[in-house]
């Protein structure tokens, strides 16, 4: 199984390196979301200051949005869904694979997304202990999610649409727990800041087993 | 055919609803008492903690019509998933509006971001995003077992949505009937279990209707699907060469 996952994660994040799709378009897109959020919220009167770690995962939630989309549209041609299923790579694997190749993406991204909130929000980055385990976490919940919920609305006409209402409800969890986990890291108030983290391994590990278990079924049908 | 979905069972259970729906007007409206702190407002109670109550229910069944289905591949579950969360779904939207007419009275906003409002209002994105998957142009089977998977994650999400008011404090009150010496009046206590009573039943009796409603849906769907293959097979038959049908 870990075999087949490093076969499909190895694949994808070879796409990844030649197309450079999630470098080239996905980052400059949730850059240009923290640029939004600061012409929407007048940075001038403090109320960016307040909602750095909100617009931050945010940002976050799209990106996952676009990313999803991405791996699994690159298997919607040419049946390349069909050739990975009478592969006879195990499915928890290839669930596995999409998980840590989304993962690694959004992992860029997050750091990306980190400087740029330094950078432009003027966030100071001082419980940086807790806040790259949280990243690490939310991000494992994120991908696992998202891959269930990708691989379902993979083959439908409508993926585009159904994606985002049913995902974002489920990734709601996230955003708060990370959302409150980054306020914490942020204001160096690092014991409540632990407890949300807990809420987001949690939260992973559902989504792990989840996949593990349905992939499977998923993969045949969509 | 008698050209309608309802029989003897449901039109007694029709009538019994609508009895009980009178009788709940009668004692939540005119013969229960006001209350102390919350004066009329109270009221609410006999609609939005039973449609709420109710609606959870309705959610569980879709959960377990979910796992049955993805397990034994049976019709009959697999319709009833998709007729429970319909019906829920309703339920549900009562619940959040009767509440929000409460909570403008008593706390003073129509919303406000407590666990227990955020969790339901998820709740109901989730099961809209159910609702649609129902929805998707595709082969029924494919499509039932998609939404079956749907289903089946709907079981968390409203099991946290239920213990929210245990689990956080909230500004949402926690629940008031499930002790042993309910501290709430007679009369107020006996509307509240009439609330439940009859909104169960106004469920039972809107689920089997919607349930045969479906069932005849998927009936049509497989007669269109026979048709078609017949018309097919009598093309090939007479002519032996297959025209594109207009």
């Amino acid at each position: 199984m870990f075999r087949d996952a490093a076969l499909i994660a190895g694949k994808d994040l070879r796409l990844e390196a030649r197309a450079r799709v999630a470098l080239n378009q996905v980052a400059p897109f949730a850059l240009l979301v923290l640029v939004l959020f600061a012409f929407a919220l007048d940075p001038d009167r403090g109320v960016l200051d307040q909602a750095t770690p909100g617009l931050f995962w945010i940002a976050v939630l799209l990106s996952t949005l676009l990313a999803v989309q991405r791996g699994f549209s690159v298997e919607a041609a040419d049946g390349v869904r069909d050739s990975l299923r009478l592969s006879a790579l195990d499915p928890a694997g290839i669930f596995l694979g999409k998980v840590v190749a989304i993962g690694v993406q959004l992992l860029v991204l997050e750091a990306l997304l980190l400087i740029g909130v330094v950078v432009l929000y003027d966030a100071d980055p001082g419980g940086i202990a807790l806040l790259v385990p949280t990243c690490l976490a939310a991000t494992v919940g994120l991908a696992a999610a998202g891959s269930l919920y990708g691989v379902l609305s993979a083959g439908l006409r409508v993926k585009e649409t159904i994606l985002p209402l049913l995902l974002l409800p489920v990734l709601a969890p996230v955003l708060i727990a990370a959302t409150q986990a980054f306020e914490a890291g942020f204001d160096d108030r690092m014991g409540e800041g632990w407890r949300w983290l807990g809420l987001l391994v949690v939260f992973a590990a559902a989504y792990i087993g989840l996949g593990l278990l349905v992939f499977d079924t998923l993969l045949e049908e969509a | 055919m008698t050209g309608t979905t309802s029989s003897r069972g449901t039109r007694v259970l029709g009538a019994l609803t609508l009895a009980g729906m009178a009788a709940l007007l009668l004692f939540a409206l005119v013969l229960s008492p006001q209350d102390e702190v919350q004066g009329e407002a109270v009221r609410m109670l006999y609609v939005h903690v039973p449609t709420a109550i109710v609606a959870f229910t309705a959610f569980f069944v879709t959960v377990a019509g979910s796992i049955v289905y993805l397990w034994k591949r049976s019709e009959w579950w697999d319709i009833t998933a998709h007729a429970s969360a319909e019906i829920g779904a309703v339920l549900l939207g009562a619940t959040l509006v009767s509440g929000m007419l409460w909570g403008r009275v008593s706390w003073g906003v129509y919303w406000t971001w407590d666990a227990r409002l955020t969790t339901t209002a998820l709740l109901f994105v989730f099961v809209l995003g159910y609702l649609a998957v129902r929805r998707l142009p595709m082969e029924r089977d494919r499509r039932s077992r998609l939404a079956a998977v749907v289903g089946l994650l709907l079981g968390p999400t409203t099991i946290v949505c239920h213990y929210a008011t245990t689990w956080w404090r909230t500004l949402h009150q926690g629940p008031t009937i499930t002790r042993l010496n309910p501290e709430i009046d007679g009369i107020m206590l006996f509307t509240l279990m009439l609330g439940m009573v009859v909104f169960a039943l106004l469920y039972a009796w809107l689920l089997i209707h919607r349930f045969r409603v479906l069932w005849l849906e998927h009936r049509v769907e497989d007669l269109g699907l026979d048709a078609a293959l017949a018309e097919r097979r009598s093309e090939a038959e007479d002519g032996g060469t297959l025209v594109p049908s207009p």
